[in-house]
């Protein structure tokens, strides 16, 4: 009985601070999301409460932001940057796990170490590649730099590694060759962390802000976080429209993310796993 | 006859090629040229005509705006770093017992994870702004005029909060992750001897669950080091380089670096060593402290 009260207590007391800690976390979004459904001359008024609901702001902020334009930017730029890092983290894992040839161990290393620089520390120079091949303000300037990182290579080398090695000499004996055990068997196995890579990696691509800024000057190559910093500069006399400029550049990603939980956890604890 | 070891050399080329020439061309090639691109000064066309030698490190290093920066620098890290830890543990310890309804606290936590470093810099430019944000009316006094923003001695504790904000969902996930991976028989056996709560969390899950907080200790710490988004969107550096963090001495806008490609090298190159002595550091400091399974 007493043991029983105590219990509940502890209950109840968790259950208030849970929804403490809840009501803080998603206090920004709630002002921000109340804000965008407000007609501009009202955005002042009961910050905390809908009143005089209205999608007026959200086209507006839509159109004069340019913002389905910078989502069309930031779709492309993302995909093509997932797909890239997908495959050609999936071939250079393949050949460290399966292949042989002479040093293997040392090449890997040298790729492993690439994740010590930090981004920063290139993006002058890169910038300046950009500059003297004419790929400033345009697709490739936004992509090609990160078709190819070392994360997602370790990645799928981490799960290729779990792939016992006698399947693929069983393979190998039924006649399939290394593309063919790559495309039917070691793929395959590893669909869930490939997954994994590739939302990581689209997220990655989605949320750039430095890189975008420094190779972009037309409005025409916003993605949606450049756009949305063009759009907080042009329009700081009318927040109510940046308000809803935030929500409409928020709302896929926060779908994305809600359907895709699973290989987010996944992808965000790889780095933490022991190797 | 071609030897076994150099059987699959032909197709490790081709496979390894595309990672290699990106690797090579965009991560290697530029951190080189960076290093000696740090001894030049440029003009705005990005030519190089005046050769500063090692010496433009050594004054850039010795530079008030360097150090100054880095001062930044290190109180941003260690304001965001702890509490951004500490508030990621206590959520995730809160979440993670059976109760009813926990799934959607939990998405809750998780939800900031979703908001970019540019969509959240400008939640809460509107919600610290001194005039429409809504801040400004609770506290009043600075935060009315000029701003929490806009004063210098609370302009970074605001970026702060702005970015331990952000990152709560990233700490939140990574943690609770790491509390799942803590075999239930430890808190079982713990119980049988006796422990408390308390004990059990001391004794059992904060070593259990040590990699993982290392691992994000580093990466809150890298992040910290490189802000660039927050401080642009947030403050543009100031109030008088109040928030003028490394990162952003080296790429902002209207500061000496943004014309002159090879002071901008120097400084990131600069922070490049910064970055590495700390991660060596972390790595060695804490690494003995963190207990890997077996």
């Amino acid at each position: 009985m007493a043991i029983d009260q105590i219990r509940g207590g502890r209950k109840i007391g968790r259950y208030i601070l849970l929804v403490v800690m809840a009501v803080i976390v998603l206090f920004p979004i709630y002002v921000m999301a109340i804000g965008a459904l407000k007609p501009g001359n009202k955005v002042l008024e009961n910050p905390l409460l809908p009143s005089n609901i209205t999608f007026g702001t959200l086209t507006r902020a839509w159109r004069s932001g340019q913002l389905g334009r910078a989502m069309v930017n930031s779709t492309v730029v993302a995909v093509v940057v997932t797909v890239a890092q997908v495959v050609t983290s999936v071939l250079a894992a393949y050949s460290f796990v399966f292949l042989k040839f002479p040093g293997r161990t040392v090449v890997f290393v040298l790729f492993l170490a690439t994740l010590l620089v930090p981004l920063e520390a290139t993006l002058t120079v890169n910038r300046r590649t950009m500059q003297s091949l004419g790929w400033l303000n345009s697709y490739r300037g936004l992509t090609v730099p990160f078709l190819a990182t070392a994360f997602g290579i370790f990645m799928i080398r981490q799960v290729f590694l779990t792939i016992p090695k006698e399947m693929r000499e069983a393979a190998s004996m039924d006649g399939l060759g290394h593309l063919g055990f790559l495309r039917e068997v070691a793929v395959p196995l590893s669909r869930p962390t490939i997954g994994a890579l590739a939302l990581f990696a689209f997220l990655t691509s989605w949320n750039q802000y430095l890189w975008p800024v420094l190779v972009t000057t037309d409005s025409d190559y916003n993605t949606v976080q450049t756009g949305l910093a063009a759009l907080k500069k042009a329009s700081l006399s009318q927040p109510n429209l940046v308000i809803a400029g935030t929500v409409i550049i928020a709302l896929p990603i926060f779908i994305v993310l809600i359907s895709f939980q699973r290989q987010l956890v996944r992808g965000l604890t790889a780095g933490a796993v022991k190797g | 006859m071609r030897s076994r070891r150099w059987r699959d050399t032909g197709l490790a080329v081709l496979m390894l090629g595309p990672s290699l020439v990106i690797l090579g061309w965009f991560v290697v090639y530029p951190l080189i040229k960076a290093m000696f691109l740090g001894t030049q000064r440029c003009n705005p066309t990005g030519k190089c005509p005046v050769d500063g030698g090692l010496q433009q490190y050594v004054d850039a290093f010795q530079s008030s705006q360097f150090q100054d920066a880095l001062l930044v620098t290190v109180k941003y890290a260690l304001i965001t770093v702890p509490i951004g830890l500490l508030l990621g543990v206590g959520l995730a310890v809160l979440a993670d017992k059976y109760v009813r309804g926990v799934g959607i606290f939990r998405t809750i936590f998780s939800s900031t994870v979703a908001t970019s470093v540019a969509v959240a810099s400008v939640m809460w430019f509107f919600l610290l702004n001194p005039n429409v944000g809504i801040v400004a009316d609770w506290i009043g006094g600075v935060a009315k005029t000029p701003g929490l923003l806009q004063n210098e001695g609370t302009a970074l504790w605001s970026v702060s909060a702005s970015s331990i904000w952000a990152n709560l969902g990233f700490t939140f996930i990574v943690i609770t992750a790491g509390l799942q991976s803590v075999p239930k028989d430890l808190y079982e056996s713990a119980y049988v001897d006796g422990a408390n709560g308390f004990t059990r969390f001391t004794n059992v899950t904060l070593p259990m669950i040590s990699p993982i907080l290392l691992f994000v200790t580093v990466v809150l710490t890298a992040r910290a080091f490189e802000s660039f988004g927050e401080i642009d969107l947030l403050t543009g550096g100031g109030p008088k380089g109040s928030t003028t963090t490394l990162t952003y001495l080296a790429y902002g806008r209207g500061l000496p670096t943004s014309s002159d490609d090879g002071l901008r090298a120097t400084v990131s190159v600069l922070v490049f060593f910064v970055l590495l002595i700390l991660a060596l550091v972390q790595f060695r400091g804490l690494e003995k402290r963190v207990h890997y399974g077996n």
